[in-house]
């Protein structure tokens, strides 16, 4: 006999949390939400806000797939309660570009090719965002490590670093 | 994930009494490590003390001439800062060796030292493990074993230690810093983390209820010669299978202080006074640093799928040595000399 | 040459700005109004009994819908035949929730609905089920004296030619012998998206499953077999596909889940995998492989012998092609090769990026290296002295076959003829070990049968539709080039529409065949367009076309003009207000020429060169260089052809350095379940890759002369890497993947 659940038998099984009212600042628009503290920003985003740009590739911080901007920081949603990011100001991949006027990151992933299946894409976008904001990465070598908390499976890195380079290079100029 | 309830704290003494009076309780900093096994069922708190709006986030000098980290200044903003980077570069590289940008920007330097391990099996409550269920057995003890520790374990458990950060940290010798129900103390680095005896539970000798304010370093940052060799799987974004932080200082060709800390090999940061002994006095070479290893590796155990790790390991600290020696960095390492 | 000609040049990916906004819409992402939310509960065993599962306990919870698992699922199809999907090896379907038997590890045992995504995961963490565990059998290693010889495989499967001339005799009389086993471990697809399924409930027993898969048509057919729905009850949608490298070729369970839960509880589900659960089907099966090479005085191979033995679940037999392509991909008279497969206690897996090329390629091109330099000869060399001329497995010739250009053009980029030949003899300057290596493969150019529908309205606009799947592989892209070009439409005048069950029917994303067969469909649809449009042109009032045929003419910048005198022309969108009809509609398939090609064996081919640093001391490897010369007929976009070559490239470097699902025996389960400790490459493994397509023109694989380009790429790129290693140490590994402590 063998079980995995968490809960033991005789023990009583918890009530879910209660939900309160969470409020989000999203891409310069207040949001506001009745959830409990244990639905985390990306859930927040995905099955709350229908901001389903922000992407779910292991829910765990391993591939930054969710990656968004928070005060201009790059995080991982998946990571964090939306609770704890009340005050925050959020940035998703809605709010930098759309199909009719694309930020110059996402002109560059289309022209370089920089994806393919594109799940990964907005994570890398919102995360090329956050290293320009950041600063530190002008050589390839440079991208390329700061770039490495994005897991592309298609295997678009090399395109990832042109469009990432060309976007770093013309601010730089 | 369990069913938990969730404040925030506006400061220390109010975390430390909201932590207090909820049992089964549990602080949040970053998340990144405590949402991670939450959602595995690994970590059931049923109630999280945010501790995000603290004052702790300031990295400032202490009176003695050496630096104070905020236990909330993330991690980036740590290895970024100026007076990191210039005075205890060991810490800087360690942290960047570390995860992702994404999670650097998250996680907290008191949470860095709360991360737990990678073990798979601790992580997968499909299987016994000591660590996550007391008495249940160690999975990782003739199981596949290849992350698994080389020094310091018990037969109750033999996982290890994932930071980067926290291996400069013991090699640098700081001290940390703690609130708690009986008020505030500071803890050796060396005396921070355990080894897993039979209570392999336990990480760490916090109390109960006790916080992590922040992170003294000392005065001395071996700004000259050090290295953080880091050895893994990929290039970027993975656990250390073996890393080495080591510092020197030197007179001419003499070794006048040295340090010497691994990561990968025990359940907590591994420092080894007695190979510093044998550095300490003695011209700066292959030979010296080879004795160093040697004595570093003297008591390992490999199990099935990591006896290569002492091979490894020894031949780590001599290029670390040789390295920090040289004052050349790890090769790997990209952003040494462009500080724009 | 004309403004609409597109087939052959770099077009950006229609489908880009989509996908670069966040506006793309992947199959867990349709937000439905009054979705419950379902989480899948995994076995914690690997074989073994359910006894008890204590439902009541979660479903008291306030906001818990039901708990779905074998007590009380409702009775479904009954035979096996309703279970199988197009691409089902032989055997016994998997079926969730079918009976108390587990069967391998992480097998769904329940599914938790909810009101919130996150009660789903509460209540699923708290459900306690009791099993009773039996043993189980998990490692290859047991069973390496067990191996049968399958059956029936799966479509496509063939089994290994007999063996030729005399294998035995002739590699004892060989000159040179290198004989080895190789071997790589278990590897899972991984897909950056995790598998989900949004069914929405459209009432009345319909719904639409927006389903992360390869093939909605093969799920509609799944789905309807099994639950006894209409094919207007069951529509199947996917529009993006996060990924597939073949995982989605088979209808994965929460599809299944997903389904059962909405029609039970007539409302709209999701079931979305967590990754640890991405660990829970198909994989890239452990492979044992055997070879034997002998070489005659002048390097010509004197004999080969390939044998390989990978697991199979105990309920189906999977197949794929390990050794076929030795027999063919060099010159040789004597040889023998042997398939066999070993059941284990893991679910069944499933093709994977080039399944059975990839790792055949390895072992055979390891091997060659080994071969070469027994025999003192350069590898490249040793490759070009064994070409062969024609398939010596099916004796006949090559449609086309340019690998020796692979070869010639590869090894000029690189810079082969710089290598010393002697291992551990190149340094760069920082001490570092160099390493040059090179290997090659062959892959099947396959066309299936596939339809498409065209509308071309009076606005000059062209809608195309296929049942095809876009899973990055450049679908919309190269189908909406192909369509402007046969009409000689303005790309931006033509919308190509895939991943719905509405659409004609398309076979799976797999096989590299999307690009000929529904490549061919979309080209024979606009053709038939375009002869409805010129028979509507010819009666326009003093038509220059009249009398054309629709050889006559040809259709570009939006007009229809002769051939011979490209000034006699016609506007297109005049031609259809002219006509009084509002639109031209029309379907068409595509078939391949099986007369055509009966007398020739088709295949694409590819050279990969590679070079590794390797710290002498610490064992760490980077891949600081790779180009892959392929051979693949007509390249249709070379912008997003190259993209799936660098793709190639990277997974080989995966394959080659790092991918490996690590099995604890103990409890037949895989350990490193999570994208943390399984790992993939990311940015900073990655470094130069050059890519080249080679010229090669091919009339007989399909009207368009396409091969594919899906899966070439990865083949040789493990075994060069590999090679490399040895060049730059001295050592062989013939364990992949090439950690560190394997060049201790």
């Amino acid at each position: 006999m063998l079980h995995q659940s968490t809960k033991a038998p005789g023990e009583a099984v918890a009530a879910p949390p209660p939900t309160g009212t969470v409020r989000l600042t999203i891409n310069g628009q207040q949001r506001e939400l009745q959830i409990a503290p244990w639905t985390t920003l990306l859930d927040a985003l995905r099955e709350y806000l229908d901001l389903t740009g922000t992407k779910k590739g292991c829910d765990h911080g391993q591939c930054g797939a969710c990656t968004v901007l928070v005060n201009g920081k790059r995080i991982n949603s998946c990571l964090t309660l939306a609770v704890m990011q009340e005050d925050a100001e959020i940035t998703t991949i809605e709010g930098l570009g759309t199909q009719e006027n694309l930020h110059p990151l996402q002109q560059a992933f289309i022209d370089h090719d920089a994806f393919q299946c594109g799940y990964c894409t907005p994570g890398q976008i919102c995360s090329a965002q956050g290293l320009i904001n950041e600063g530190k990465a002008h050589t390839e070598a440079e991208i390329r490590e700061l770039m490495s908390g994005n897991i592309c499976r298609c295997g678009a890195y090399t395109n990832i670093l042109a469009a990432v380079k060309e976007v770093v290079d013309a601010k730089t100029a | 994930m369990n069913s938990f309830t969730y404040s925030r704290a506006t400061a220390v003494e109010d975390a430390v009494r909201e932590k207090s009076t909820h049992p089964d309780s549990a602080y949040i900093g970053g998340g990144t490590n405590l949402l991670d096994l939450m959602k595995e069922n690994v970590e059931r708190p049923v109630h999280l003390v945010g501790l995000n709006k603290l004052p702790l986030t300031t990295i400032e000098p202490t009176p003695d001439g050496g630096l104070r980290l905020g236990a909330l200044a993330t991690n980036a903003d740590t290895a970024w800062n100026e007076e990191v980077k210039s005075r205890y570069p060991l810490l800087s590289q360690a942290i960047l060796a570390g995860a992702s940008p994404q999670l650097r920007n998250m996680a907290t330097d008191g949470g860095n030292l709360m991360q737990r391990t990678r073990c798979y099996y601790f992580y997968d409550t499909a299987t016994p493990c000591n660590k996550r269920e007391p008495g249940s057995g160690c999975s990782a003890i003739g199981g596949y074993n290849r992350i698994h520790a080389i020094l310091g374990a018990s037969e109750q458990c033999i996982a290890t230690h994932p930071s980067d950060m926290c291996i400069a940290l013991a090699a640098l010798e700081a001290t940390v810093r703690v609130s708690g129900p009986n008020g505030d103390r500071t803890i050796a680095f060396e005396d921070f983390h355990r080894l897993p005896g039979n209570t392999p539970e336990r990480d760490n000798n916090l109390e109960p209820g006790e916080l992590i304010t922040g992170l003294d370093l000392p005065a001395k940052g071996f700004e000259k010669n050090f290295t953080y060799l880091k050895l893994r799987d990929r290039t970027s974004y993975a656990f250390a299978v073996i890393s080495v932080a080591a510092a020197l200082e030197l007179e001419g060709d003499t070794i006048t202080d040295a340090r010497l800390a691994l990561g990968g090999v025990a359940h907590k940061p591994w420092r080894d006074k007695e190979a510093e002994n044998l550095l300490k006095g003695q011209p700066a070479t292959a030979d010296t640093f080879r004795r160093a290893a040697a004595k570093v590796v003297e008591g390992a155990h490999g199990y099935e799928h990591n006896t290569f790790k002492i091979e490894l390991a020894k031949r780590a600290i001599v290029r670390a040595l040789k390295q920090a020696a040289e004052g050349t960095q790890q090769a790997s390492d990209v952003f040494l000399n462009s500080n724009p | 040459m004309s403004n609409t000609t597109y087939i052959g040049k770099p077009t950006s990916r229609v489908d880009g700005p989509a996908k670069v906004t966040g506006a793309a819409k992947y199959s867990a992402e349709f937000n439905v109004p009054n979705m419950a939310y379902g989480w899948v509960v995994s076995s914690p065993i690997a074989k073994g009994t359910i006894t008890k599962i204590y439902a009541d306990e979660v479903l008291a919870l306030p906001g818990v819908v039901q708990v779905f698992s074998h007590e009380n699922v409702p009775s479904l199809a009954w035979f096996d035949r309703n279970y199988k999907d197009d691409v089902a090896p032989g055997g016994s379907p998997f079926r969730p929730l079918h009976d108390n038997k587990v069967k391998f590890s992480q097998q769904p045992v329940a599914l938790v609905i909810a009101e919130t995504l996150e009660l789903a995961r509460y209540a699923s963490s708290v459900l306690r089920i009791e099993y009773e565990e039996e043993k189980h059998e998990t490692s290859i290693e047991d069973k390496r004296d067990d191996g049968f010889e399958p059956g029936r495989g799966k479509t496509g499967w063939m089994p290994p030619p007999p063996p030729r001339g005399n294998p035995d005799k002739a590699w004892e009389n060989a000159t040179h012998r290198v004989e080895a086993e190789y071997v790589h471990g278990a590897q899972h697809h991984n897909p950056m998206e995790m598998f989900g399924t949004t069914v929405e409930w459209r009432g009345e027993g319909k719904i639409t499953a927006y389903d992360k898969t390869q093939g909605v048509v093969n799920v509609q057919q799944y789905l309807t077999k099994i639950f006894g729905l209409s094919k207007d009850d069951a529509r199947v949608v996917n529009l993006f596909m996060g990924g597939g490298f073949g995982s989605g070729l088979r209808p994965q369970y929460q599809v299944f889940l997903a389904t059962l839960a909405a029609l039970e509880l007539k409302r709209s589900v999701r079931v979305t995998l967590t990754r640890q659960q991405m660990f829970s089907f198909g994989h890239r099966p452990h492979t044992l492989q055997y070879l034997k090479l002998g070489t005659n005085p002048d390097g010509t191979l004197a004999a080969l012998q390939h044998h390989a033995l990978h697991e199979t679940s105990q309920f189906e037999d999977y197949t794929e092609n390990v050794v076929n392509w030795s027999g063919m991909l060099y010159q040789c008279e004597n040889v023998k090769l042997g398939y066999q497969l070993a059941k284990l206690d893991v679910f069944t897996p499933l093709d994977m990026r080039a399944p059975g090329a990839a790792t055949g390629s390895f072992a055979l091109e390891v091997a060659m290296d080994e071969m070469a330099y027994a025999a003192g000869l350069d590898p490249l060399d040793f490759r070009i002295r064994n070409y062969a001329e024609k398939d010596q497995n099916m004796d006949k010739p090559f449609s086309s076959k340019k690998l020796r250009d692979c070869y010639h053009q590869g090894a000029a980029k690189f810079g082969w003829d710089q290598r010393n030949h002697e291992p551990r003899s190149m340094q760069d300057e920082n001490g570092m070990l160099v390493g040059w290596g090179m290997a090659g493969g062959v892959w099947d150019a396959s066309m299936q049968k596939a339809a498409a529908k065209a509308t071309l309205t009076a606005d000059g606009k062209l809608l195309v539709t296929s049942a095809a799947g876009e899973n990055g592989t450049g679908t919309y892209t190269i189908m909406t080039q192909i369509a402007a070009q046969t009409l000689g439409l303005p790309i931006e005048a033509v919308t190509f529409k895939l991943g719905d069950t509405d659409f004609p029917e398309a076979p799976v994303q797999g096989g590299s065949w999307t690009a000929a067969s529904v490549g061919t469909a979309v080209k024979n649809v606009c053709e038939a367009v375009g002869e409805k449009l010129l028979k509507f042109a010819k009666k326009m009032d003093g038509s220059p076309l009249d009398g054309a045929s629709m050889d006559d003419v040809e259709f570009v910048n939006g007009q229809i003009r002769l051939r011979k005198d490209p000034n006699q022309a016609v506007v297109i969108r005049d031609v259809l207000q002219a006509s009084g009809e509002s639109k031209i509609e029309t379907d068409s398939s595509a078939m391949p020429n099986y007369l055509k090609q009966m007398p020739y064996s088709m295949h694409s081919h590819n050279a990969v060169f590679a070079e590794v640093k390797v710290d002498p001391d610490l064992g760490t490897v980077h891949v600081t260089r790779v180009v892959n010369a392929v051979a693949a007929g007509r390249i249709l976009n070379t912008k997003t052809a190259r993209s799936q070559v660098l793709g190639s490239v990277v997974w080989g470097i995966s394959m080659a350095m790092m991918e490996e699902t690590v099995m604890d025996h103990k409890f037949g389960r895989y350990m490193n379940h999570n994208y943390a400790e399984y790992h993939v490459p990311v940015n900073a493994d990655i470094h130069d890759i050059d890519v080249i397509f080679v010229e090669e023109e091919d009339d007989i694989v399909n009207p368009l002369g396409v091969k594919g380009i899906g899966e070439v790429g990865l083949l040789g790129v493990a075994a060069a890497i590999t090679n490399a290693v040895y060049h730059a140490t001295g050592k062989r590994v013939r364990e992949l993947p090439l950690y560190l402590d394997k060049l201790l």
